[in-house]
């Protein structure tokens, strides 16, 4: 495989977002309208030049109600991406396939929503009606049993995943560690100032067994924008460069949304193997060159199984390469420097996709000096995506 | 505090063992249009209710009722109930017998509320085409005061006695009280009620409501549909044999849309398993553990396990139990398979 097209010719010029609350108390539109005006202020690009937009499947925010509220002027390009958050790197895949190709100069990728205080995904399926469709015909498989919620999904991978490799859910509360441990000195996370112990990550309780409380992310109201354009456009912007060296998406045999059980084992996420193998095949970099990485994190988990999926360590191997603080600021390959979406806040991926920014432009609140190159992943257990962004040379 | 109510514990006690009211003689002789219309409704396709060889074949005289209906063949119907509820009202019938002293002793003591406990019915006899039936009733037993979940009552059980004699002796005229003299006891019933004061529950008593639905497309309606017959389907590709589960319309190793199913010996192991304590849906039991199965035919499902989630373990040995959960639903039920070897 060689790069892709745009690899290297399309930047992230702008990124904006609301505050992360738990109860917003405005519209999931507004909190989107705030986030693109944000972002595009950010940049610098007043909102009659943007030409396109992107944003997830499950968004309840029209783009033409956006369009209306910020008098952007016609738009060329629109486009969504579903299975939840692991749409977030795969938005700004779409944005570069439409500015490198001509179609849009600049694109405006957006996720809002009030999910604490509005439709909480962590509340189960259960109220669905149950319409005779596919997508409904798939939980038929889970709803009657009571396996309804992300995490309950999540857990019985997990369970599997403790069984076969020897880890255990202290290796999980490793990470929960480290996220907290980020968010306590980023103002702009929910959990500032509160860090977490190990020993606090066992005592939690039980939400699914094996996942406790400090397992899950949060649950948030917010919302979260980000400003593509090609990188010679960024260049005469107001912010740093950051050039996207690959963004790539990814699903796998036997894919299944959040319940591929079905597959040879429950020990690993080949659709993050997919994103990995584009991802450094048409970056032409390879772990070792990464200074951080943003792994979504919904739920610990998988967190490990990215770590192996990527190449950071062999499989298996998660639970000894998250140990001694090798995941921490500090450390060899620190991760969700914002905090995460256990610490920051959940945003379905697109927050990850801002920290990833302000490294490289030297922005962040926990700072990985020097920082060149960030990798940064969309939503796990679905067909998901991800991104290698870096510093303009 | 309560308003302060009357003990009847003396007058009640009396009641026990009275006649609940006079003996009643059935409308009509057992007959097979009754019959019909009663194995129809309740969707009983047993021959021996119907055809008179099945019925001989299988050991009995002639075609037999349903024994269920027992309490069936006195009744009188709505008309006939609700012309007698209004007569009561209007007071040109009296109410005095023992059963209507009972109710209205109970009534007195604040226990205005009622409800039907458990009926119990026990048969002596099969009942043949042109039997005439008797009930006689009587107060069996009225229990002290108890707190139960529904509020302080008292429970009052009725024994129904059903006696048969033939049509042509019922129809010579003597009174229903001097039929029973001759007749033969076929069967009886014990009818429980609870009278209790409303507001006066120890706690609410709320229905679980019903698990939530699956979605039924034309794709995955043959895997409910063989719970509710009682088999655990699979899906199987008529070109290449692979099996596969959860359904899908097309066969993921050959590309074949033609299939049919298989039926699983519900033998398995537990490949992972979850314990779900939280949100707290009102359908489910909490802890809920729910396990992954592998099984013995090489697909896995995700089903329900049965008994404590601490004893469960992955790479045990499951067998199901398929379970109607209400009309629309049955489930396969996993519990520890106690046959194996190790
Ligand atoms: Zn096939």
């Amino acid at each position: 495989m060689t790069s892709h097209a745009f690899a290297g010719k399309v930047a992230i010029a702008g990124i904006g977002a609301t505050e992360f609350s738990k109860k917003s108390g405005r519209s999931e539109l507004r909190l989107a309208v705030e986030a693109v005006k944000a972002a595009l202020d950010d940049a610098g690009i007043h909102p009659s030049e943007v030409q396109g937009t992107v944003t997830y499947g499950t968004d309840t925010n029209p783009d033409v109600d956006i369009a209306r509220s910020l008098g952007f002027d016609d738009l060329t390009f629109f486009s969504r991406i579903y299975f939840g958050g692991g749409a977030a790197c795969g938005t700004i895949q779409q944005a570069a396939l439409a500015v490198n190709s001509g179609v849009a100069d600049v694109v405006v990728c957006y996720r809002a929503f009030n999910e604490r205080s509005g439709n909480r995904f962590g509340a189960g399926v259960q109220g669905r009606a149950p319409i005779a469709n596919a997508e409904n015909a798939h939980l038929a498989s889970y709803i009657p049993v009571g396996l309804l919620t992300p995490a309950q999904w999540v857990a019985m991978a997990a369970a599997r995943y403790l069984y076969s490799t020897g880890a255990t859910s202290e290796d999980f509360g490793r990470v929960a560690v480290a996220d907290r441990k980020h968010a306590a000195t980023n103002p702009k996370a929910w959990f500032y100032q509160q860090p977490i112990t190990l020993e606090e990550h066992q005592a939690s309780r039980w939400i699914v067994e094996p996942l406790h409380l400090l397992d899950c992310c949060q649950e948030t109201d917010g919302g979260q924008a980000i400003v593509v354009t090609s990188v010679e456009r960024a260049r005469d912007l107001r912010q740093d460069v950051v050039i996207v060296d690959a963004a790539v998406q990814g699903s796998a045999k036997g894919q299944d949304m959040m319940t591929s059980y079905y597959r040879d084992d429950l020990c690993g996420l080949p659709e993050m193997g997919v994103v990995a193998r584009q991802l450094w095949e048409t970056s032409g970099l390879k772990p070792s060159d990464i200074d951080a990485a943003i792994l979504y994190d919904h739920f610990t988990p998988y967190v490990l199984y990215q770590l192996e999926e990527l190449g950071f360590c062999g499989k298996g191997e998660a639970k000894d390469f998250v140990k001694d603080g090798r995941i921490e600021l500090g450390g060899e390959l620190p991760i969700n420097t914002h905090g995460g979406q256990l610490g920051e806040a959940y945003l379905h991926g697109m927050n990850g996709i801002a920290e990833g920014v302000r490294l490289l432009r030297g922005q962040s609140y926990n700072q990985v000096e020097g920082a060149e190159k960030v990798l940064v992943t969309a939503g796990t257990g679905v067909p998901t995506s991800g991104l290698i962004l870096g510093k303009d040379v | 505090m309560p308003t302060e109510f009357p003990d009847h514990s003396d007058a009640l006690a009396k009641l026990v063992g009275e006649p609940s009211g006079p003996v009643e003689l059935s409308p009509e002789a057992v007959n097979s249009a009754m019959i019909r219309h009663w194995v129809e409704a309740m969707g009983d396709r047993n021959p021996v209710y119907l055809d008179r060889e099945a019925a001989r074949a299988a050991g009995y005289r002639d075609v037999i009722a349903p024994q269920t209906m027992l309490q069936a063949w006195i009744m009188k119907g709505l008309r006939h109930t609700l012309d007698l509820e209004a007569a009561r009202a209007a007071g040109t019938v009296a109410s005095n017998d023992a059963n209507s002293t009972m109710m209205a002793l109970f009534d007195d003591e604040g226990r205005t509320s009622v409800v039907a406990t458990n009926c119990d019915q026990s048969y002596v006899r099969p009942l043949y085409l042109g039997d005439r039936l008797l009930v006689r009733s009587s107060i069996e037993a009225i229990s002290d005061p108890k707190q139960t979940g529904l509020g302080h009552g008292r429970f009052a059980t009725s024994l129904m006695e059903f006696f048969a004699v033939s049509n042509e002796v019922a129809e010579r005229g003597v009174s229903a009280e001097e039929l029973v003299s001759q007749a033969e006891l076929v069967g009886t019933m014990r009818f429980r009620i609870l009278k209790f004061r409303p507001g006066t529950g120890a706690t609410a008593v709320v229905a679980k409501p019903p698990r939530p639905r699956p979605a039924i497309t034309e794709d995955n309606a043959f895997y409910f549909e063989g719970l509710r017959a009682g088999e655990l389907r699979i899906q199987h590709c008529t070109d290449c044999g692979t099996l596969r589960h959860p359904p899908l319309p097309g066969c993921g190793t050959c590309t074949s849309l033609n299939w049919d199913y298989v039926v699983s010996e519900g033998k398995g192991e537990l490949y992972s398993m979850v314990v779900n304590h939280y949100p707290q849906v009102p359908a489910f039991d909490y802890p809920l553990p729910i396990g992954l199965i592998e099984l013995d035919e090489g697909t896995r499902l995700v089903a329900n396990l049965e008994g404590d989630p601490e004893s469960w373990a992955i790479g045990q040995r499951a067998t199901a139990e398929i379970r109607a959960l209400d009309d629309e639903l049955s489930l396969p039920f996993f519990h520890h398979d106690d046959t194996q070897e190790d």
